[in-house]
């Protein structure tokens, strides 16, 4: 199997990417690659154009910034997951890393290609929104602007990117409770069948789920009743309040749902132990 | 066409080449390493598993271009001469492999994973492999190869 | 003295696994040719169609195309359709198949075209840009709707029922009316998807105006194909070789003649070109046999203390849209072992085959077999749960003593040698199963959200295909013997040609220990050569766990007559009789006077130069041997799967597996192993994970390794393994075959455990593959009916 011909350029900053993209019918960044490759060798996808930003270095990297912590976008899941900074301030990020594809798509995937591909069913958009992150985005004319995590994810495969625009860089705020990402899913290799993030805030907790809509979500009805004081076990029968999973060859959504349930009780218990 | 160049076991290898020239048809097509084998096209099984500057990646999910100035490591590198790579010696002396077509990229992917982690558990060893599929062996040989591997290998280093 | 140990029964490291360890495999794609061209197919968007045009125009002008053919280009290339060697019936109804299917289309998959280009890419891009114009059908891929008949797939077989078959009215059939205790059971068992790592692959050449052509080919069955393929294509087989490469494991689905084979020697006869063909993950979906896809009613008749009286099976099995090489004859390998281990008065099996929507079916490994001990094991602990014995004390009250009165089984063949009980109880002591039924116990009586499962199954099987004079009576068109050729060369070296095919399995590791122990070499001396028609001339290939029991025992049988022929030498040479001589220590040996001795490879030397052989006796020391046994050989074990369900998810995890298998003497342990741990993780992948999906419309929507579920090292569990050995009496070596144990075996051990882990929540049942959902559901359903009981 083989991709349709395209023409491929390789973007020597974000500057000169946004220019390629903006070139361009119908062109595409390429970063790890593994989410766009497989849809273009069975011919799902056929851009016209692949701009490689991989080889931009500066878009590489983990350090901290005050109470966040700041991640380019470029950055493998691999050294995400291995990261010792994000093990000490955002242990999530770095949990929910070594959880995403096999060692190989860790090696090469990176953190902004999977957030900005905006699967429903990709693991790191979900904890983003359940950790209140902010997306830093550039585009033409060095313009820059930052996204809140719960304003980025527009629809299926949609986020709020431009054709001409980058995702460059992930803030992520420093965590100092409980939390758990707890993944569902048939094969270790497996995208989520259903996940739930949760992050302890305050003496209560946020909570996002996995491939339970078009978008990663919040579990809103969740959150509330916790917020009024209920018990992990009573705010989960919430969980699948306003969410609309899709039925596949791996599970029908009335079983998503109730497994958002069990697996949301289980992720309370763990983050607000 | 895209103008690479790619250190291959050690070898610059120039070439022009279509920019959707996938890495693993680069090495056997164009190469002739044809070690590397093909069995998913979606980037699942990990048949064609090879080393990008040490680290296991999938070569049919990478475009030859995207390897342009690195370091790609084949199976065709691993043994030295006759003698085999303690991880090859291992797969043999445990019967880790049956019809062998995973066989290239398990050892690849045992490579890297050894590197990062040089005592696994057995558990550890079988979440490494969870983008290899077998479908000989059951996969209990090979996990067996793997951490006998890694004994040999820490023992060589003392 | 040349010291001799005795490698049969050692677990000999593989000779076969240098070149596959350093990438020096073989493998047809690592094949490539001076001129060769690309074949790419044209399987349209549609499953049941009738075509209306094709426009190859666009295609024939892309850039490297060579041409493009239809059906109707090629009408000449053909001069009958695909081999079917199975019409088990006489009033079998078999449909057409072309390599390209002429007026209409019947699965999603089915090629109308083909392209041939100058580089892959450009094969690629040229199908992609054929257009077909089709009027759709309504599709059917339900049995039960399909054997309506409202929707006809052959509207010249007026049918889709092609087949029915029974081997029923054994014993005493009122039982099944009168017994104490009647279980009527319902067990649905999906398609699977073989995925062999390496897909299918050829590469075609030759000769025109010589007519000779080859076909290197990802096959596990290059003597056969050589038959299928001169008859498809009418290269007579004195001009067809066919080459089987390292072949990248087959599981059956590579035990088969497919269209693109005869397209690739078709073209390559019209061409003058070498023509190679690499089949991609997505075709293999669609277009190599799928296995399995049966429905069963069963009915089993018992006293209410556990003594089975009688077993009743009807199924409807899924065809597919077409006949493959075996399609119609895979239920009825089942047919034999529909009794199980267990001495049963009555029995009844009767099949229909459907003509559905969807890839044909054909043999996935253990074919028959694995479907007929899913049931059987299903229904024992089924009838176990009714009359509240432990299942472990039914299996033991009714299994067959080990006589051979009890062998001659009321399914009509004789089982060779057996001693179930034995390996039951080793099963069931590796595995702790009281002290497993005690945590059992305390996990229900606590509520645990993680239960505690326990699942048996014993087993029979039947293999070594097969005596010639039996598959002629069941009406398949081939025999079923295998052959051998054992030359000593003067060097000391040992060629063996063996008719076996191995891609995998180890033939040349394990068929050098026989030859090293019967000539006094070692394994390293023999040189086993395999997989191609014009090498190892005489064989009937590798399927249905034949390899030991049929094609070892015809390379003893070859090395029986190379001794024979090197004993009288060594008389010659020694000047003694021929019964003065002893074989000890690698060498006939003179009895009294050791030390006057002659080694195979000496006489290996003596028989080449000939300058002084025995009078009348033909040069060189060889000896080649036709095999053809008596019977089959009758496999069997326990195996014992334990697992732990999370209630509240439906989901398992596998805890420990216990396999306890016979298979008679052990050539090589370790190699013996690995088949069975092989063999268990593709059914317990049949159990948990795998199944193929077939939309509304037809369409596969299990069309990758993403969607279609097949295990990692993270699912498949440790197994824990031993042996009893009953020799096989069927062949001099006391083999039995255990390729196909492992699948036979498992998937009913895991689905036994996952249902008995909820059975106290009341879930009677679950379908393969118990996924967490199916878990779940069925708790849920149990509660629903609990709660209104």
């Amino acid at each position: 199997m083989i991709p349709a011909s395209f023409e491929y350029a390789r973007a020597e900053s974000v500057d000169h990417a946004i220019e390629l993209l903006g070139g361009a019918d119908d062109a595409k960044i390429l970063a790890g690659g593994h989410s766009l490759l497989p849809l273009m060798k069975t011919r799902l996808a056929q851009p016209s154009m692949l701009v490689d930003i991989t080889r931009i270095g500066d878009l590489s990297y983990i350090r901290e910034d005050d109470d966040q912590i700041a991640i380019g976008a470029l950055t493998r899941h691999h050294d995400v997951a291995n990261s010792e900074l994000l093990q000490q301030a955002v242990p999530i990020v770095a949990d929910t890393a070594e959880q995403i594809g096999d060692p190989q798509v860790r090696h090469v995937g990176t953190i902004g290609g999977s957030i900005a591909h905006a699967d429903p069913a990709g693991d790191m958009g979900t904890v983003m929104l359940a950790l209140g992150a902010s997306f830093v985005v550039r585009g033409a004319a060095g313009a820059s602007r930052t996204v809140a995590a719960g304003d980025f994810f527009k629809g299926l495969f949609h986020a709020d990117l431009a054709a001409n625009e980058v995702l460059t860089e992930i803030r992520v705020p420093k965590t100092t409770g409980g939390w758990s990402y707890l993944k569902f899913h048939r094969r270790a290799i497996d995208w989520a069948m259903v996940g739930v993030a949760a992050v302890q805030r305050n003496g209560s907790a946020t909570v996002a789920l996995t491939n339970m809509g078009e978008t990663p979500i919040r579990a809103a009805g969740v959150e509330e009743a916790l917020a009024d004081g209920a018990d992990p076990a009573t705010a989960s029968q919430r969980a699948d309040e306003g969410t609309t999973p899709p039925s596949d060859a791996f599970g029908s959504a009335e079983y998503r749902k109730e497994v958002s349930k069990v697996l949301v009780r289980r992720a309370l218990e763990e983050a607000l132990a | 066409m895209t103008n690479v160049s790619v250190t291959v076991n050690g070898q610059v290898r120039e070439a022009d080449v279509e920019p959707r020239t996938l890495l693993v048809y680069f090495l056997r097509e164009h190469l002739g390493l044809t070690g590397t084998n093909v069995g998913c096209d979606t980037s699942t099984c990990g048949s064609c598993t090879v080393l990008v500057d040490g680290e296991s990646v999938k070569s049919c999910t990478m475009l030859t271009a995207q390897a342009d100035g690195r370091e790609v490591s084949t199976i065709e590198s691993m043994a030295d001469g006759d003698t085999l790579h303690p991880i090859q010696d291992a797969f043999h002396r445990n019967h880790g492999l049956q019809c062998g077509y995973c066989t290239p990229g398990m050892v690849m992917a045992a490579a890297s994973y050894l590197k990062e982690n040089p005592a696994p558990t057995e558990e550890e060893v079988r979440e490494a492999l969870e983008g290899n599929l077998c479908r000989c062996t059951g996969y209990q040989n090979i996990v067996k190869s793997i951490l006998d591997a890694a004994g040999s290998m820490s023992g060589a280093r003392t | 003295m040349v010291a001799t140990e005795n490698y049969v029964g050692s677990p000999v490291l593989r000779k076969e696994d240098a070149k596959l360890l350093t990438g020096q495999a073989t493998y047809v794609d690592n094949q490539t040719m001076a001129g060769m061209a690309w074949m790419s197919l044209v399987r349209p968007p549609h499953v049941h169609a009738t075509i209306d045009s094709i426009d190859t125009s666009a295609a024939a002008s892309m850039p490297g195309v060579v041409a493009v053919y239809t059906a109707a280009d090629l009408e000449d290339a053909f001069p009958s359709s695909l081999p079917m060697v199975w019409p088990i019936t006489e009033d079998i109804k078999i449909p057409t198949h072309w390599p390209l299917t002429k007026d209409k289309i019947r699965f999603a998959g089915d090629a109308v075209a083909v392209v041939l280009a100058e580089t892959r890419e450009q094969a690629e891009d040229a199908a992609e840009a054929v257009t077909v114009s089709a009027t759709d059908l309504p599709v059917v891929n339900d049995l039960e709707e399909a054997a309506k008949d409202e929707v006809v797939l052959h509207e010249d077989l007026g049918t889709n029922v092609v087949v029915h078959w029974s081997h029923g009215g054994g014993g005493d059939q009122s039982v099944f009316d009168s017994a104490p205790v009647i279980l009527q059971e319902r067990y649905a068992q999906p398609r699977l998807i073989p995925n062999a790592i390496e897909t299918r692959g050829c590469l075609a050449y030759g000769i025109p105006a010589a007519g000779e052509f080859t076909l290197v080919t990802a096959s596990q069955i290059p003597h056969i194909a050589r038959v299928g393929l001169s008859i498809a294509t009418g290269i007579p087989q004195s001009k067809l070789r066919i080459i089987a490469p390292d072949v990248g494991g087959g599981f059956g689905s590579k035990l088969n003649v497919y269209a693109e084979e005869a397209l690739a020697l078709a073209i390559a006869r019209k061409t003058g070109r070498p023509v190679k063909w690499i089949e991609t993950r997505q075709e293999n979906y669609l277009a190599t046999i799928h296995g399995r896809g049966v429905l069963h009613d069963c009915t089993l008749a018992g006293t209410d203390d556990g003594d089975i009286l009688g077993m009743k099976f009807v199924e409807l099995a899924d065809m597919g849209a077409y006949f493959q090489l075996l399609t119609p004859g895979i239920p009825e390998l089942g047919a034999w072992v529909y009794m199980g281990p267990y001495d049963t008065k009555a029995y009844w099996y009767e099949f229909r085959g459907i003509m559905t929507n969807a890839t044909p079916t054909d043999a996935y490994r253990g074919a028959g077999r694995p479907e007929a001990t899913f049931v059987i094991e299903r229904l024992v602990d089924a009838y176990a749960r009714k009359i509240g014995m432990d299942p472990a004390e039914v299996r033991r009250k009714n299994f067959l003593p080990p006589s051979e009165e009890a062998f001659g089984s009321i399914m009509g063949l004789s089982i060779d040698s057996a001693n179930y009980e034995p390996t039951f109880d080793k099963a069931l002591e590796l595995a702790e199963y009281d002290q497993l039924r005690k945590e059992q116990q305390a996990r229900r009586d606590r509520g645990d959200v993680k239960q505690l499962g326990i699942g048996l199954s014993s087993y029979i099987e039947m293999c070594g295909l097969a005596p010639s004079e039996i598959l002629g009576a069941l009406r398949y068109v081939a025999g079923g013997w295998d052959a051998a050729e054992v030359e000593c060369r003067p060097d000391g070296k040992v060629v063996v040609r063996t008719g076996t095919s191995p891609h995998g399995q180890g033939h040349e590791t394990s068929w050098s220990q026989i030859v090293a122990d019967g000539l006094g070499v070692t394994p390293d001396d023999v040189e086993v050569l395999h997989g191609d028609t014009s090498v190892s001339r005489l064989g009937m290939d590798t399927y249905g766990s034949r390899s030991a029991s049929v094609g070892a025992e015809a390379v003893a049988r070859a090395l029986e007559k190379v001794r024979d022929k090197a004993r009288t030498i060594a008389a010659h040479e020694l000047e003694v009789s021929e019964d003065d001589l002893e074989w000890a220590d690698g060498a006939f040996r003179v009895s009294g006077a050791p030390d006057k001795a002659r080694t195979i490879p000496e006489l290996a030397a003596s028989a080449w130069h000939a300058h002084s052989l025995p009078k009348d006796m033909e040069p060189m020391l060889e000896g080649t041997a036709v095999w053809d046994p008596p019977n089959f050989t009758w496999p069997g074990g326990t195996h014992v799967c334990v697992v732990e369900v999370d209630t509240e998810t439906g989901k398992t995890d596998i805890l420990k597996y216990v396999a306890v298998d016979d298979c008679g003497n052990v050539i090589n342990p370790m190699i013996v192993e690995g088949q069975v741990h092989g063999g268990v993780a593709q059914g317990v992948a049949e159990a948990l994970y795998e199944e193929a999906i077939y939309d509304e419309s037809g369409n596969l929507t299990t069309s990758s390794m993403t969607q279609y579920l097949v295990p990692t090292a993270v699912e498949i569990p440790p197994i824990t393994q031993d042996r009893t050995v009953t020799p096989s009496t069927t062949n001099s070596l006391g083999v039995k075959g255990i390729g196909e144990a492992g699948t036979i075996a498992s998937p009913p051990a895991v689905v036994n455990a996952v249902i008995d882990a909820v059975s106290h929540l009341g879930v009677k049942h679950i379908d393969k593959p118990a996924s967490p959902e199916r878990v779940w559901r069925a708790i849920q359903d149990a509660k629903t009916e609990g709660g209104a009981a």
